[in-house]
């Protein structure tokens, strides 16, 4: 019996030489795809003078967590920054997945009168939309967001496509659970509350992580509405990096603190501030995969 | 008077379904659907009156087609267009023969657990902001630090000033753009290949086909109309670009604008920087219409292919 699976795997599998090759090519390419991330935190240890002197090695002549050290002592406006983005994504992911479900299950209800006139309406979303301009002015001078927390949160809650993902989601759902509820006298939002959401947790997992990663890494958003520092998330802070490094610079020099400035880990701590922004979801990514695969899958259907 | 009182039936009979979508479709008119109507702005000469947007609409100017005529005089007109376009099309090009390619190879490798570990590492750009991105190429490309002019430099080759060099950057966006969706990408189509039916290949074997051979009459074969509905709804999207590959990657470096300006950017550019609101607007417009016509012709070709894979 033994032999004939190995003999049944052989027949199947590449020749050892084409299996090697397969492999080396693969990896290779894995390895791109991480390197710039090892790197970013190569640099981050460096010594900056070493770097200021050599550019940036891949094996750094002086180590030092110097850039690390000197964030978490002056890094205010990094720790607010960290405040900002984990309320966004926090509120932002939970006010998201509420809405959409609330919004797919009704469309996904056959008996829902209405359903064919709301799923258009969050179809034609994905085929048409009025572009950046009108967005702007409606978000800033229709419904004065500019420069509140909403602007960073309102604009992303709804989306079309995660509602067709849950709308498919629900539609699996045996018709039978809800009926016999429905017999037993429960409400819609009973059912919608005590049935339908424990049965779909995979599904919100999945969108909701969607969401998560979605509002941890934008940006844009705050480029277009936020001015206000304290409202920066830190992916928008990591990009005003460059003027907040020169705006410290400066505070430093007129309130007489030349070594400050003198001593400011200027390219280093841009990577640490790099690797601390990402660090949350590099060791966290291989965990939720399996949820991004299996929304991307079913993401693919429809009705 | 019998039809009126239906419909107050119907809706009481559907009213905790409606509380439900509610919230929702208060979303999508206030963010989606009243900027649609917003576009009416691009036959304006809008300025601000300060007593807010309706009045400030009211009191602007209507000035018909002149946004267009002013846009399509210049040269921006065309050098987004073909900007967005080309882009587009390499991306969509490449990225489906990578994506495959790298589909069929992770399939083949006889160790799942290491195909599963290259998979994952392959997955991370795609987690990845395009600020972040944007540093990653940033310390290859610094002038005076970055890896690749210390490696150009070591071979005795004088260092490239790679942030106003506009000739490489078609490379360099196409490079980064396929680095960070591959391994995404790459994902459907393996998902396809694990779920064709085996016994397809067993009697491929029998018959003697080798390897290459099944790859070549099989697993393309059998991957060909997802690759096609892909590839089809790629294209109804090909009139808009990734704002955050083509404004953080460069830098925003104006000296790459000819190569690195699209359609997204140059909206952008015009509603936060030169402050051409009229002519940004058009542009937006534009934008929207062909990309409507686009959507809806790949979506009807999808649905002639496949009807469930067509968006509706």
């Amino acid at each position: 019996m033994s032999i004939k699976t190995r003999k049944y795997r052989d027949i199947h599998s590449l020749s050892p030489l084409m299996n090697i090759v397969f492999n080396v090519v693969a990896a290779l390419f894995a390895l791109i795809c991480l390197f710039p991330f090892a790197f970013v935190v190569i640099l981050s240890f460096t010594d900056e003078k070493s770097l200021a002197l050599h550019g940036y090695r891949l094996i750094p002549e002086k180590w030092s967590t110097y850039a690390y050290e000197y964030l978490f002592q002056n890094g205010s406006q990094l720790l607010q920054s960290y405040v900002v983005t984990i309320t966004v994504t926090v509120v932002g992911t939970l006010i998201s997945v509420l809405v959409i479900a609330l919004y797919a299950y009704g469309i996904s209800r056959s008996s829902f009168k209405y359903r064919s006139f709301f799923s258009f309406l969050a179809l034609f979303t994905m085929l048409f939309n009025g572009g950046l301009v009108p967005t702007f002015i409606v978000v800033t001078q229709v419904l004065h967001l500019k420069d509140t927390i909403w602007a960073l949160i309102l604009p992303m809650a709804m989306n079309a496509f995660y509602i067709m993902i849950m709308r498919t989601f629900f539609k699996g759902l045996p018709d039978g659970i809800i009926e016999s509820a429905k017999i037993d006298g429960a409400t819609e939002f009973q059912i919608f509350r005590k049935i339908v959401l424990p049965l779909s947790l995979p599904g919100l997992a999945t969108i909701g992580l969607f969401c998560t990663l979605g509002y941890w890494n934008d940006w844009f958003n705050a480029l277009l509405y936020i001015d206000n520092p304290n409202l920066v998330p830190l992916q928008s802070m990591l990009m005003r990096i460059e003027s907040s490094m020169a705006f410290i610079l400066q505070n430093a020099n007129t309130n007489g603190l030349g070594s400050v400035a003198a001593s400011l880990p200027q390219e280093t701590s841009r990577m640490a501030m790099v690797v601390l922004a990402t660090g949350p979801i590099v060791l966290a990514y291989p965990f939720f995969q399996r949820f991004f695969v299996q929304g991307l899958t079913v993401g693919s259907l429809k009705e | 008077m019998q039809a009126i009182l239906q419909i107050f039936k119907d809706f009481h009979k559907n009213l905790p379904i409606l509380l439900m979508v509610l919230p929702g479709a208060l979303g999508f008119i206030l963010f989606s659907y009243l900027p649609m109507g917003g576009t009416l702005l691009s036959f304006k000469q809008y300025r601000y009156n300060g007593e807010g947007f309706l009045s400030s609409f009211f009191s602007s100017e209507w000035v018909g087609l002149r946004n267009f005529t002013f846009l399509f005089g210049t040269n921006d007109a065309y050098i987004i267009t073909r900007n967005t376009l080309l882009y587009n099309i390499a991306f969509i090009v490449l990225g489906t023969i990578a994506a495959v390619a790298m589909a069929i190879l992770l399939s083949e490798i006889v160790n799942k657990r290491l195909s599963k570990l290259y998979q994952t590492g392959m997955f991370l750009p795609h987690f990845m902001s395009f600020v972040i991105v944007g540093f990653f190429v940033y310390s290859f490309l610094n002038m005076d630090k970055g890896l690749l002019n210390s490696i150009l430099e070591r071979f005795g080759m004088e260092g490239i000033s790679w942030y106003t060099t506009p000739e490489y950057w078609p490379f360099i966006l196409i490079l980064t753009n396929l680095w960070k969706s591959i391994g995404y990408s790459s994902v459907v189509y393996l998902a396809a290949i694990t779920g064709f039916d085996r016994s397809l290949y067993e009697a491929a074997m029998m018959d003697g086909a080798s390897k290459w051979k099944q790859i070549r009459s099989i697993t393309l074969p059998l991957l060909k109309p997802l690759v096609i509905i892909m590839t089809l709804l790629a294209v109804g999207r090909i009139f808009y670009a990734d704002f955050g590959l083509f404004y953080n990657v460069p830098r925003n470096s104006g000296a790459l604008y000819p190569v690195t300006n699209v359609i997204d950017t140059y909206v952008f550019r015009g509603l936060k920087t030169t402050g051409e609101m009229g002519m940004a607007t058009a542009a937006g417009l534009y934008q929207s219409i062909v990309g409507f016509i686009l959507v809806m012709a790949s979506n009807y070709t999808v649905r002639k292919l496949d009807k469930d894979n067509a968006l509706f």
